[in-house]
């Protein structure tokens, strides 16, 4: 029976909390400025989590300096428990029922793309933070989606850029199967086979995303007799894929280009097992001493007492475009903060930052350099950060791949 | 040659890892007929308390070692706690009810694990002294794989001993194989179940503890793991351990090899097998037909009644009152309307096989997801309308079920779930992998409702008129001589063959009609949201129609209704706090334990009788 208590004691707590509570947005002043956020919090945790924290902290400082347009800004933050089909459900809450000026966030790229197609079709604006796919700006593209984190297209381009100098010819690849690997091995090809046309692929290896069978993807991988490797896993497919590899020898005498690996959502867990030598894109947070850069880790380690990660950041600047739109647009009324969103410019942490009126993809950049171990956990080293406009395909490019408006 | 040796090797430590969480839960089903989900649970909490211990003991091999057998134990104590206060209470609740309690644990794990761990992934270190390779024909084998290849078969060997040279042992064969009969020989079959589920719980504890020098111990664990250990339990055989181990050694050399020629494979091989073994043989390699289950699968159903006088009002009304409600609540209770009407005729739609045809189904969501796609693909390449596009989706569903169903009719039992398992899940293996005409996991966008119907309550009506109707029908279909000699085909096959039914061509045609209902379902999904993606096929969309028709009560008409209702608005409520799941889950466990009857059931007993039309000194059952 004391169980039966206890089940009972915590479904009370959650009712009475539901019912004093209320919804979050009721218990707000009535004259904020309200953005509708949904991601996949519950589902992938790990890389969610940095985010919410890096958006809280930005929306806190810019309400603390007195808000915007005279007004405070708050943030409707939603789960979509990784289902689409929530995450419409809940965009359509937020916009019909909590009337918020916009929706941003997102994960997944499948989420993405359904709220984005929610957006074209209830005509909201929708700035998609974090999904990386390249068909929220191009194939899928529309007049109210723009999007912030440099797309697969950008990171592949700057690691084939890398890629291009080294002397390997025989390259094999690992990605996890499914729209983002696909296209970071597509994009990685594309422009390597342009800057090096005496390049050839010799294998492909497609496990399952955060299914990987570690060992024996290494040995398919090994049977190829590849120079160099172009690796797109991440999470705890990398952890496995970097161990049974350095088990078996796999990276000994190769070059290894690795999508993302610098950032410290993947590279942190790694510790001292971290890949040595590695081409990488990421965020040397500990090592960027810009002054706007410093200001913030210094704000966030404040505030949580730990390092950002590549999610602080991103969530961060999404509330930092939100806030230049505003300011530019002078209102939130939806058509003047469309069009304020074009070429929409600002100085983030990381730089400035423009949002393409061409695809409405932001160049924010990444950081591209080798992997290293210092004080038993693994770091970038000789890095640069490269800017997301210096890889983004031009006009006449992008009117192949993005469809009129 | 060398090469292939080392690919050998290879799948065999991948085998060992997955014969270890595998074997806890063929022991566990064997036994307590427990379809365990919560079992991954098990394996990840394994890998979480060994990462803990390891970091808490003196470094070095017995530090490792001792940490792994701690973390072990601690698992299968968690799921003597879970016996001893859950499932005991609920052994007597209809067959597979216990399914929606270990969803409810899943659930609550997930976030008790997040809170205690973080979100971070843990990498665990190597294990000490098995870090290095050795040179075999020349290739580098790592030590610890040649460890896994003999903890394997020892592990199975142990097992084996248990279970038949102890007395405990013998008492639980006896058990498996006549729960009765064992009972009346004055055996405590509690603590029998419970220790069973102790040693079950415990290998997934040591499975999810060795993994922990090979992969970081994280969050998405207990998932990615069930769907597989699953498919090694039926490949094998339900409750056969050597079975277990047999079809993992299948499973791990055909994924070692099969990358070699096609990696993308990977994505669906081991249902794949699952499929073929389950036609061949069905009842897995090593398996034997189902033992009798007398007393197991809860009280005896009783006959369908129709709907009194009074409850007719009652319906009546609430039509009238779901007519009348848009009038009067918020633009966004409209659109969870939708959803919850939606979902209802989904699980109305599982409901018909799985409550009146007497077969259970695990894979629902593919004609969900099929009728979905049908109208989407409808949409993008015929240029259909609206209409066309919901014509189109019961008939893409119904093809899906008059195919898969053929297959599937042909089993019984949890087999039969099973394959309705591996049919959904190379459905979703198809709509994932052929990216040029579905689309892949970018799904397919765009597909919104035509102009008239585009108005939110618009939409709504039309919802709420042609899931009315469907729901009409699937009532309809349970009162007809169809519907009847399907109950008479699940509660004596052998009569109802014997009265000139072909009872196969009736199970199979209840498959198709139930599959038509649920790709409607689909239809109206996919212009509800304007856009599909293969989590609809997904098994975790097939789990959500589970819970909600064993929820709301398996032996009533209206408990699908009631439980699409209960769980998709409970669901959206609750997922606005932070850490819902826990609270969700608690919330289910609450219901289950004071419900085992299902909401309806349980509505049924405490109602008067005007409106149940049970009588209640009938008493017979």
């Amino acid at each position: 029976m004391r169980v039966c208590k206890s089940l009972f004691n915590v479904v009370l707590v959650g009712v009475s909390l539901f019912v004093f509570a209320g919804s979050p947005s009721v218990v707000l002043a009535k004259d904020t400025i309200k953005i509708g956020e949904i991601n996949s919090y519950t589902r992938l945790p790990a890389f969610t989590e940095p985010y919410k924290k890096g958006w809280k902290l930005a929306v806190e400082q810019i309400n603390d300096s007195g808000g915007l347009l005279g007004r405070k800004l708050e943030v409707i933050s939603r789960d979509d428990a990784g289902k689409p089909g929530n995450a419409v459900k809940i965009a359509e809450e937020l916009v019909s029922k909590d009337k918020v000026s916009l929706l941003a966030g997102t994960f997944f790229s499948h989420i993405g793309l359904a709220v984005t197609d929610f957006a074209k079709h209830k005509k909201v604006l929708f700035i998609a933070s974090e999904p990386l796919s390249d068909a929220i700006v191009w194939s899928k593209g529309n007049a109210y989606t723009f999007r912030l984190r440099p797309s697969t297209y950008v990171q592949s381009a700057m690691l084939a850029e890398e890629a291009a100098k080294l002397p390997a010819k025989r390259w094999a690849t690992i990605a996890p199967n499914y729209a983002y690997g696909k296209d970071a091995v597509k994009a990685f090809k594309e422009v390597l086979m342009q800057l090096r046309p005496d390049v050839e692929f010799v294998g492909e290896q497609w496990p399952a995303l955060f299914k990987i069978d570690a060992g024996s993807t290494v040995r398919a991988i090994e049977a190829t007799k590849p120079e160099a490797i172009f690796n797109v896993t991440f999470g705890g497919d990398l952890a496995k894929f970097v161990r049974e590899g350095s088990l078996r020898g796999l990276f000994e005498g190769r070059e290894v280009a690795s999508l993302l690996t610098g950032e410290p959502e993947y590279l942190d867990p790694l510790k001292g097992e971290a890949p040595i030598g590695w081409i990488v894109t990421g965020y040397p947070r500990d090592f960027i001493k810009d002054k706007a850069h410093q200001e913030y880790v210094d704000a966030y380690q404040a505030k949580y007492s730990e390092l950002p990660k590549t999610g602080s950041l991103v969530g961060y600047n999404t509330i930092l475009s939100i806030a230049a739109a505003i300011k530019k647009a002078g209102t939130t009324d939806r058509d003047s903060l469309l069009a304020a969103m074009k070429d929409l410019s600002f100085d983030s942490p990381s730089g400035p930052i423009v949002f393409r009126a061409l695809d409405h993809q932001s160049t924010m950049g990444a950081w591209v350099g080798r992997t290293a171990l210092k004080d038993g956990k693994g770091v970038m080293v000789d890095w640069r950060y490269a800017d997301g406009a210096d890889y983004l395909p031009g006009a006449e490019k992008v009117k192949m791949l993005r469809p009129a408006n | 040659m060398g090469f292939y040796f080392a690919q050998f090797l290879t799948g065999l430590a991948s085998a060992s890892s997955l014969f270890l969480v595998a074997s806890g839960l063929s022991i566990i089903f064997g036994v307590t007929r427990i379809v365990n989900f919560a079992h991954g649970s098990f394996f990840m909490l394994g890998a979480y308390l060994a990462y803990s211990f390891v970091d808490l003991m003196p470094h070095g091999i017995l530090g490792f070692w001792g940490s792994v057998i701690a973390a072990s134990l601690a698992v299968g104590l968690v799921g003597v706690v879970l016996e001893v206060t859950l499932f005991r209470r609920i052994y007597k609740a209809p067959e597979l009810f216990q399914l929606v309690a270990t969803f409810g644990v899943v659930l609550v794990i997930q976030d008790v694990a997040l809170w205690i761990w973080g979100a971070e992934d843990l990498f665990g270190p190597r294990a000490p002294g098995l870090d290095g390779v050795v040179r075999i024909f020349d290739e580098p084998i790592p030590e610890y794989d040649l460890m896994l290849i003999v903890l394997g078969p020892m592990v199975l060997l142990a097992v084996w001993l248990l279970f038949n040279r102890t007395r405990w042992g013998t008492l639980v064969r006896a058990a498996t194989q006549d729960r009765e009969m064992v009972s009346a020989l004055g055996v405590n079959q509690n603590w029998l179940f419970t220790s069973v589920f102790f040693v079950g719980s415990t290998l997934a504890g040591l499975g999810g503890a060795v993994q922990l020098p090979r992969e970081a111990a994280n969050l998405l664990m207990d998932l990615n793991v069930i769907g597989e250990a699953f498919v090694v339990v039926v490949v094998g055989g339900m409750g056969s351990v050597p079975g277990a181990f047999l079809a993992s050694v299948l499973i791990g050399e055909l994924n070692a090899f099969g990358i070699l020629i096609f990696p993308e494979i990977t994505l669906v091989l081991a249902f794949l097998v699952m499929g073929i073994v389950l036609i061949l043989r069905p009842w897995g390699l090593l398996g034997r037909p189902d033992a009798v289950l007398r007393g197991a699968s809860g009280p005896q159903e009783e006959p369908l009644k129709e709907l009194t006088s009074t409850s007719k009002i009652i319906v009546g009304i609430g039509v009238v009152g779901l007519f009348l409600l848009p009038l009067f609540v918020d633009d966004f209770i409209v659109v969870l309307l939708v959803d919850i009407l939606i979902f209802t005729l989904f699980a109305a739609s599982l409901h018909l096989i799985m409550g009146p045809g007497g077969l259970v189904s695990f894979g629902h969501a593919a004609y969900f997801g099929l009728g979905a796609y049908g109208a989407a693909l409808g949409v993008k390449y015929l240029g259909v309308d609206m209409l066309g596009g919901l014509a189109l989706a019961p008939i893409a569903a119904g093809l899906g079920a008059l195919i898969f169903g053929w297959f599937c009719v042909r089993l019984s039992g949890v087999y039969l779930a099973m394959l309705t398992l591996a049919a959904a899940q190379i459905v979703w293996a198809v709509a994932f992998q052929w990216q040029d005409v579905t689309g892949g996991d970018d799904g397919l966008l765009g597909v919104w409702p035509a102009e008239w119907a585009s108005d939110k309550q618009a939409y709504y009506y039309l919802t709420l008129t042609l899931v009315g109707a469907g729901l009409y029908f699937l009532r309809k279909i349970a009162f007809s001589p169809f519907g009847y000699a399907l109950r008479a085909g699940r509660d004596s096959p052998l009569r109802i063959e014997a009265l000139g039914v072909n009872l196969k061509t009736q199970q199979w045609a209840a498959f198709v009609i139930s599959g038509i209902f649920a790709g409607f379902a689909g239809g109206l999904y996919v212009y509800s949201k304007g856009s599909i993606f293969p989590d609809e096929l997904s098994i975790s969309r097939s789990v959500d129609g589970l819970v909600m028709v064993l929820l709301g009560g398996i032996q009533s008409l209206l408990g699908p209704i009631i439980g699409a209702i209960s769980f998709t608005f409970l669901e959206d409520f609750i997922t606005r706090f932070d850490y819902w799941r826990i609270i969700f889950g608690s919330t289910i466990l609450f219901v289950v334990v004071v419900a085992p009857q299902g909401i309806a059931g349980f509505f049924r007993t405490i109602l008067p009788e005007k409106i149940t039309g049970n009588r209640k000194d009938g008493g017979s059952s």
